[in-house]
Order: structure tokens, then sequence, then C-alpha cells
């Protein structure tokens, strides 16, 4: 199998919402690839568009208030442009979806076997015994101690990690190609966490779909994921895969990102404090470089009019020349030449 | 010295059920816990959701009815007068709360919300009391021009540093600070704690720091303590924790941390296995036949854990 295959590729995908009669973007001109047996992991803090991005692929907006343009190619077709009825052949069959809170994910009158049979009936032409056997697979699949009882169980009765394992049951139950799992550790303690991403991890080894891992928390990044797309107002920022991106990340906002964690080996007394907040959708600047306002202290020319993504190593992309210019406020360096 | 003791405090919630729907059995939320605050220190009180140390928070500050055990003020026992007014014990502990956005009331003012405390504590004149708004507004780093403006003109994390003005607002010695930054992002979580770790070296307090994040626990606590279902299984200075911990729970917990080196994550998930093991292996030596975690036995001057060399079924 050719392990470069791309299963997914948005290009300059574009998502607004409705505010007042006009449209505000919230993802602006996002060009991301998935491959197969990849996980890609998508960083940012709230407000930066990641989730906007995942719900954009499925089309779970609401398309009266919502302007969707662009190309999201999957299998040959075009999802952003797909009828609903079309689209609905996609979602939880090609494409699995794992949310983040997993009780209000799951129907509360339902039972669990019932709930993960659902997508089974709606996408096979399995018989209802070959269904019932396929559940307790998929709850073995996931770790789920005694299966036979929680098919009869109801979504209290479950301890929030279980919950997420039903989930994500739910998600694999068709054997996607694609799972977009949007804060899928957000709710859980880091033990459970741990738990869940290797069992992500496993799942994606065993199957070999390709995963879409939203997430503001970079150690879960740092974890499982294979490549790394950091997003700021509603653009990708900085892409690279993994170890690069930790090693040597270089774009003003990865940085003083990377330098805000209160990390557990290290004793720095001060955290790093990025300036300013995050711009809400509808005070977004619009031209030139979008972390601009965060940095003042970088001179103006070290910016581009119209700031794109420069290939600086192979497969490191990032936005803006500001990065050449960038030091910490304070430091020395990065004189304009 | 310590100002302030906490001894073998207890919370328990009955269960009702049968029948007459009489109180059957306890949850046991929070289960002999001791500690002691001195001046100017960060102790941090941590664990997964659900081992109460919510709970402990709230029935200090005497949100929560205490089943048993004492808090010593100050030489005083304030068990039962925590919630009284003019009580200073009442003035002097504060708390900050998670949610910044649902501890403000949505129809009053920024200056309405930091008066009430000083309307409470202090007795001040209206020129006084308006005068120490700004300060309060100045020490948290607002404009003056906040004063008039409603929670909902404010982010994440100003709305924390309203919740903090108003904490610090009556001089507190301690301030119970409950996940006062798991709402927020990472850029404005660093605000807030730095800005914390700046006013209590400028006011001197004491924090008790209540988080499931180890990472900013490290950051912040000078001790530290790691409870389960309602008791500690480890407590000690932060090097004790983080260098040399010693109970599995402890270790369980650190191990589980994502750590921003992926060269090294092959390495960290063997060794989250060997401890999950070790964990299902000895569990006799670290939890009683109940599943209830052993008294602490302290192994050095700062550092105690919860832990019997009996082998079980002896005891």
């Amino acid at each position: 199998m050719n392990p470069t295959q791309e299963l997914l590729t948005i290009n300059n995908l574009h998502t607004g919402f409705r505010v007042k009669d006009t449209y505000f973007n919230a993802v602006d001109g996002v060009s991301i690839h998935l491959k197969k047996n990849e996980i890609l992991a998508i960083v940012g803090e709230s407000g930066c568009g990641k989730s906007t991005l995942a719900t954009s692929i499925i089309g779970l907006h609401d398309p009266n208030n919502t302007k969707i343009s662009g190309e999201i190619q999957f299998k040959g077709l075009n999802l952003a442009k797909l009828a609903d009825d079309k689209l609905n052949n996609v979602r939880g069959n090609d494409i699995g979806m794992i949310f983040q809170d997993p009780l209000s994910a799951l129907n509360p009158l339902m039972r669990i076997g019932d709930q993960i049979a659902e997508a089974l009936m709606y996408h096979t032409k399995l018989s209802k015994t070959e269904r019932s056997h396929r559940v307790i697979e998929l709850l073995n699949q996931v770790g789920i101690p005694k299966p036979e009882r929680v098919v009869r169980q109801f979504p209290h009765q479950l301890s929030g990690g279980m919950r997420q394992r039903v989930i994500i049951a739910i998600a694999i139950s068709c054997k996607p190609s694609i799972i977009i799992a949007d804060e899928p550790t957000t709710a859980l303690d880091v033990t459970i966490q741990a738990q869940i991403l290797d069992l992500l991890k496993d799942l994606q080894a065993e199957t070999e779909s390709g995963i879409i891992l939203i997430t503001h928390d970079l150690g879960v990044v740092a974890e499982v994921a294979d490549r790394v797309a950091v997003m700021y107002a509603g653009q990708v920022i900085e892409e690279a895969p993994v170890d690069e991106l930790f090693s040597n990340p270089v774009h003003p906002y990865t940085r003083s990102l990377l330098n805000s964690i209160p990390q557990t080996h290290s004793d720095n007394e001060k955290l790093e404090v990025i300036q300013g907040i995050v711009p809400s959708l509808v005070n977004l600047p619009r031209d030139g470089c979008r972390f601009a306002p965060r940095i003042p202290w970088i001179p103006a020319e070290a910016h581009e009019k119209e700031p794109q993504l420069h290939e600086i190593a192979p497969g490191h992309f990032v936005r803006c020349t500001c990065w050449n210019h960038f030091h910490f406020e304070g430091e020395e360096g990065g004189s304009l030449t | 010295m310590s100002f302030m003791e906490i001894k073998d405090l207890r919370v328990h919630y009955p269960v009702r059920g049968g029948f007459f729907n009489t109180i059957v059995d306890h949850v046991h939320a929070v289960d002999g816990i001791n500690m002691e605050f001195e001046k100017g220190k960060t102790y941090g009180l941590v664990g997964e959701s659900g081992c109460g140390k919510s709970t402990t928070g709230k029935a200090i500050i005497g949100l929560e009815k205490i089943t048993s055990g004492q808090i010593i003020y100050e030489g005083k026992n304030v068990t039962n007068q925590r919630r009284q007014r003019n009580s200073s014990y009442n003035r002097d502990i504060q708390m900050i709360f998670q949610d910044a956005h649902s501890s403000l009331n949505p129809r009053k003012r920024v200056q309405d919300i930091l008066s009430e405390p000083i309307r409470n504590f202090l007795g001040l004149s209206d020129l006084e009391e308006r005068k120490k708004i700004n300060e309060l507004l100045a020490i948290v780093g607002m404009p003056e021009d906040a004063k008039l403006k409603y929670p909902h003109e404010f982010s994440g994390g100003q709305k924390q540093r309203i919740g903090i003005a108003r904490a610090i607002a009556t001089n507190p010695k301690l301030i119970i600070a409950d996940e006062p930054v798991s709402a927020l992002d990472l850029s404005v979580q660093a605000q807030v704690l730095n800005f914390l770790k700046d006013i209590q070296d400028e006011l001197g307090l004491s924090y008790l720091f209540i988080s499931h994040d180890l990472g900013v626990v490290k950051h912040m606590c000078d001790h530290i303590s790691i409870m389960y279902k309602g008791r500690f299984v480890e407590s000690g200075s932060k090097k004790d924790i983080y260098q040399n911990p010693q109970h599995i729970y402890t270790k369980r917990l650190l191990s589980a941390i994502p750590n921003i080196e992926p060269e090294s994550r092959v390495e960290r998930k063997i060794e989250r296995i060997n401890v999950e093991k070790n964990y299902q292996l000895d569990h006799h030596q670290y939890f009683d036949l109940n599943g209830r975690v052993y008294d602490l036995q302290s192994i050095s001057d700062t550092h105690a854990v919860a832990k019997t060399d009996k082998i079980e079924g002896v005891i």
C-alpha cells in the first residue's frame, strides 16, 4: 500500500458565520491535507477556528447562517458542495467523529448497544444478530470490560473515560478511513487521557485510518501526533512534522505558546506571556500579519503585506516573514537587514 | 509558624435509599485529612475529578458542612464560626472560583462586585471605598473605567482578575484557589499565574491551590498533597513529589502527564505500562482490603506517604 496516499485534501477553505447580514470568516483560507496512516494535529487557542474547520469537513453547520467556500476533496467528492443526503453517506461511514464531551454526545435515553448499532444499521447491511455481534466486538476493541453487560446500560451508568470509549466505538464502527477527534480528552483526567490517547494510537495502527486531532493541549500533540498545524485567527500559521515543530519552532506565536506552558521538568520562575488577547471574530485584522498586534516590539517592516506560507525546510511551512526578525520582548537580536 | 491548621477533616454525604428513604450509607468525600498553612507559602492539592479536592476547599471556607474534624485559626477553634459575619476568619480566608464568569453577578457592575466585601468587612466611608476600588483595580492591572462595566464586557482572563480583586479586597491571609486557570487558554493562563505570584510577594498571601494540572501545580506550589478517594496518598515539598515519588498513585499520575518532547514518547509509553502493571501488582501495599488509602507515614521532615509494609490479611 502506498503510504503517501492522500486521503483528504482541503484547498483554500473559508467558513463564514453570518452576523447581521455580514459573513465573518472563522476559517480563512486553510489548505491542509491528510495522508493515510497519519495523525494530523490541529492546535490553537479557543476562537482560532480549529473546531469550525473540523465541523466544516463533515458539514455540521446551519446552512442558512454559514457560507463555506473552497474545496474539501475526499474520494473524488467535494464535501463543501455536497448535498446533505449525499453527505449522510459519508458521515459516520467514511468519516467518524469523536466529540469533546462524551455525555452530551450520547443519547441519555438509549442503551449503549443501540447507540452503537444505530450507525451500523444506517450504513451497513448486517442482520440484527450480526449487528449485536459487531457491537460486542467493537466494545472489546476499545477496551471496555464486560461488554455484554455494558450494551444493556445507559450512558449515565458509565464513567467519563468509559463514555469516551463508547464514542470512539461509534466513530470506528463502520471502519472509517478518517477519524476527526475534536478535543477528545479535554473533559477527562490525566490518567484516563493517557489511556484514551494510547487507545486512539493503537486503533489507528490497526485500521490504518487517518486521524485529525483537534486540541489546545501541546502536551497531547507531542504525545500522539505525526504532523502538526498551528492555527491562529482562522489561518494556519505553521505546519511541520511533530519533532521538527517542538525542536525548531519558528513562528512567533508557536514560540510564545511553547514558552507559556508550565512544565513539570523545568523550574523557570516566570512564564512567558503573550501580550493582548486573541481577537474576536468580528474584530479580526484581515490585512497583514494577524499576529503583529501581539508582538508590537517587532517593526512593521518585518511583516509581509500579504503573509503567505513559506516552506523553510521539507514539510515545514511558516506564514509571514516576521519569524526571521522575531525575538522575545526584552531580548536582543533579529535586526532588520 | 503556621497560622492555620486543619485537623482530621471529614466530610461525609449521606446516601438515602430503601422504602422509608433512610440513610443507608455515606459517601466519604473527605476522609480525615490534616494540613497546616504558613504565611507566604503556596499549598497544592492535586487529584482526579471526584477525589474530594474541591470539597476540601469548600469545607475550609464554610460552603460545605463538616462532619467531624477541627479548623484551628490563630489558636482558636473556628470550626463552627466559619460563616459568621464579623468573624475575622471569614474576612481572612477568601476564595477564587474556577469559572470566573458564573462567579460574578451578571447584573452588577464591577464596582458593585468589588464593594461587597469592602462593605461587609471593612466599614469604609464612601470616599475611602471608591479609593479602595481604584487601588484594587490598579493591583490587578485594569483601567479605572472598568468599574462601570458589567462582567460580560470582559474576556475570560480579565473576569478571573476581577474575581481575584474581589478576593484580595479584604486583605486576606489565605486564598483558596479552586482550579483558577483550568477554564483559560494557555497564554491567558500564564498571565493569571504570573499575576497570582506577583500579588503573593506583594501582600504576603498564602494560597491553597486546587488543581488537576500537575504542570501548573509544580509551577505554583511549595508544598503539594496528592489526594485520592478523599484521603492524602502523598504529601511533601515540590522536590519530594516530583523527584522522589513514593506512592504508586503519584507515580501513575506523573507518568500520565503529556510531555512536550515528542522524541521520548515511546519510552514514556513503556514507563506508563510498567507503572500500570505495578499499580495492579502492588495494590495491597498502598490500599487496604476495602480500597481505602492507609494513613500517612512520614519518611522525612517534609515528605509523608500512605503506605504499609504489612502483608494483606494480617492487619
